[in-house]
């Protein structure tokens, strides 16, 4: 199922290169306000990381953590309330969002949707949906280069060029999600956003699909942000992971690191529920009681997991933790890392 | 299972005309469920999964015909029976946990008197009665503040909250039989374990057996005592959990389990299937998996379909098993 080798296409090297990173987010937030009121959603509440150029970094947590508003920052479809994102040294956070599609920065992040059923038009071709963003960004307007490219961005994600012709609904799914990769790479992006791209496949489609997007990064050199709730996914595409719990970053770190020595009782949690298909490999479970705290004007000095934590003690509810280093690269947001500290 | 098992299906077949033929969506599907026992259908999307739950509720899309086979709870036989007959086993003694539970629930009825309505029709309660037991099975699938929730309306409340609802209202009658098709499909994990763990306690307490319909295997595997294991409409192995998973008899379930990312296997251990499931359209092989199998002989294009026995509770329907 390997698409064929392009010529021109030098292989890259997967390790994170020196230098500065490709993304850096400092201090992010997103409010928004809640009509009727004068409260604000905190969606995002001033998360900074960075991605690393060729890494892979992955990114966790449950609906309502804002995985999905950060996503839409970064890939500037929606403008910070405060914060710095910084793209190759370049500040595009303070681009609005509107114009943002008229900058070189356009084409250089590109994004997989979830599902490829309701993220492609079904009144375009496959073709038709690989050429828009080469007419748009790339452009490209000759019409036997566009076929050219087309083609050729077809060939890199596996599709045979004669489904070029067909309309979504003639599709198999993994055959679409072939094509929603196709759209996003033909412009050759630096930074690719996978938001869930598998989660409407079958596991025997997403097998392949993950093999593909590993081979492609591999071979055009992406850095890619893998957005899922599956965590086996995360850790079998990813480099680094970020947790996130209500809008904050609350654990990050060496995938392995952080999914088999976790420190942030939030992602214990979150990886005790991962059901285990080897019944020697079961780990106990740790129950999480209760909602989480309301995502609207939470208290600044409150720990967000405070409540639902299985761990919480008087410190979290005046106190609000911040990340700090407790390994090589692995950072946790939590006051029993202290309490824990020799 | 050698007492008389709860539901016996047997042989159904099930087929859907349409306007581009007729899909034969089900073929020779038999398996049992014991009282109290839990009992896990996989397999991939199209692979008659859901037809088979909608068989046995008799529900099906009227497009649908059942052409052979029966489905025998407690003495009756579901695909026969009345439709008066069937109502007032549904609810009461089988019910289903649907897989989308905000568009499960009726979204313009507050969820305490959508669970009332299922206690006046089946629980022979006096009417004043069952506002309190509502909110005591509301209390029972672990919300926080029963009350507020007797009030709500769906969209108020998260996934999670429709989805224990949605619990509540499958258990209020104590069925026998709950049927779960894929109830925390879209849940975050930390939810799903919460639900899954709740159905199970439930299950326990009141030795409610469940068929519970998924296609992560690893779910089925935490918690099914044995497991069904289906392609294009076909049984192709059904067994012991722990035995399925060491050894998988049907080449179709060993690649399953071989494409299931896990910890400890690493992307270039992930092996996908070949091929897709076959259009349940026109003529199709005696075996069904024919067409992805490495081991297909030419014989596996000629009927009948064997179905092996290899113990005391473990069968595959191939020519050719692992």
């Amino acid at each position: 199922m390997k698409p064929a080798p392009t010529a021109g296409v030098a292989p890259s090297v997967v390790v994170p290169a020196p230098g500065p990173p490709l993304v850096d987010v400092q201090e992010l937030s997103k409010r928004f306000p809640v009509r009727g009121t004068q409260q604000a959603l905190h969606a995002v509440d001033r998360v900074s990381f960075t991605i690393e150029r060729g890494e892979c970094i992955g990114l966790v947590g449950e609906s309502g953590c804002g995985k999905s508003t950060l996503v839409r920052l970064l890939t500037r479809l929606l403008d910070p309330t405060e914060g710095r994102i910084a793209f190759e040294g370049r500040d595009i956070g303070a681009v609005p969002a509107r114009r943002f599609a008229g900058t070189p920065e356009r084409p250089r992040i590109q994004m997989v949707f979830q599902d490829p059923a309701d993220s492609l038009n079904p009144r375009f071709s496959a073709f038709a949906t690989i050429a828009e963003p080469l007419r748009r960004l790339g452009r490209v307007s000759d019409r036997q280069a566009l076929g050219r490219r087309v083609a050729e961005t077809a060939d890199l994600v596996g599709l045979p060029r004669e489904l070029l012709g067909r309309f979504p609904h003639q599709l198999s799914g993994g055959q679409q999600q072939r094509v929603g990769i196709a759209r996003a790479i033909a412009v050759e992006p630096t930074l690719l956003v996978l938001d869930e791209p598998t989660s409407a496949l079958d596991v025997s489609v997403q097998a392949v699909i993950l093999h593909l997007l590993a081979d492609l990064r591999r071979r055009l050199g992406m850095t890619y942000l893998f957005v899922s709730h599956d965590l086996n996914l995360v850790r079998l595409l990813s480099d680094r992971v970020l947790v996130m719990y209500l809008g904050r970053i609350v654990e990050s770190g060496p995938v392995e690191e952080v999914f088999d020595r976790p420190r942030h009782p939030y992602t214990r949690a979150l990886v005790s529920a991962v059901p285990v298909l080897d019944p020697g490999a079961r780990r106990p479970r740790i129950r999480l009681r209760g909602e989480p705290r309301s995502p609207i004007d939470p208290s600044p000095t409150v720990c967000r997991f405070y409540g639902r934590c299985p761990d919480g003690f008087d410190r979290c509810e005046h106190r609000m933790p911040q990340l700090q280093p407790v390994g090589p690269d692995h950072l946790v947001a939590c006051h029993l890392v202290d309490e824990e500290r020799p | 299972m050698s007492a008389i098992p709860l539901l016996s299906v047997d042989d159904l077949s099930v087929e859907f005309r349409t306007r581009d033929g007729v899909v034969r969506a089900l073929e020779h599907v038999s398996f049992t469920v014991g009282r109290g026992e839990t009992v896990g259908i996989v397999g991939e999307s199209g692979s008659g999964k859901s037809v088979t739950a909608l068989a046995i509720l008799g529900i099906l899309h009227p497009s649908a015909r059942v052409t052979s086979g029966r489905a025998v709870f407690g003495g009756l036989d579901l695909l026969t029976a009345g439709e008066d007959r069937l109502r007032e086993y549904r609810g009461r003694e089988l019910s289903m946990i649907f897989q989308n539970p905000r568009t499960a629930l009726n979204p313009i009825r507050p969820v305490g008197r959508q669970i009332e309505d299922v206690l006046l029709r089946h629980a022979n309660l006096a009417r004043a009665r069952v506002r309190d037991r509502a909110i005591a099975l509301l209390r029972q699938v672990q919300i926080a503040d029963p009350l507020r929730a007797y009030h709500a309306y769906p969209f108020e409340l998260s996934g999670g909250m429709c989805q224990r609802v949605m619990i509540a209202l499958a258990v209020a009658c104590s069925p026998a039989l709950l049927i779960a098709d894929e109830p925390t499909t879209g849940l975050d994990v930390t939810t799903q374990a919460a639900i899954l763990e709740l159905i199970g306690d439930l299950a326990q307490q009141s030795r409610m057996a469940m068929i519970l319909i998924t296609h992560d295997l690893a779910l089925v595997g935490e918690r099914c005592d044995r497991i069904v294991v289906m392609h294009a409409g076909h049984v192709v192995e059904i067994a012991p959990t722990a035995e399925l998973f060491a050894a998988p008899r049907h080449p179709y379930t060993a690649r399953l389990i071989a494409s299931t990312p896990r910890p400890g296997v690493t992307l270039a251990d992930l092996r996908p299937i070949p091929g897709m499931v076959p259009d349940l359209r026109g003529a199709l092989p005696a075996c069904r998996y024919r067409a992805r199998c490495e081991r297909a002989l030419p014989a596996c294009e000629e009927p009948p379909l064997p179905r092996l026995t290899l113990g005391a509770e473990h069968t595959v329907a191939c020519r050719v098993p692992l």
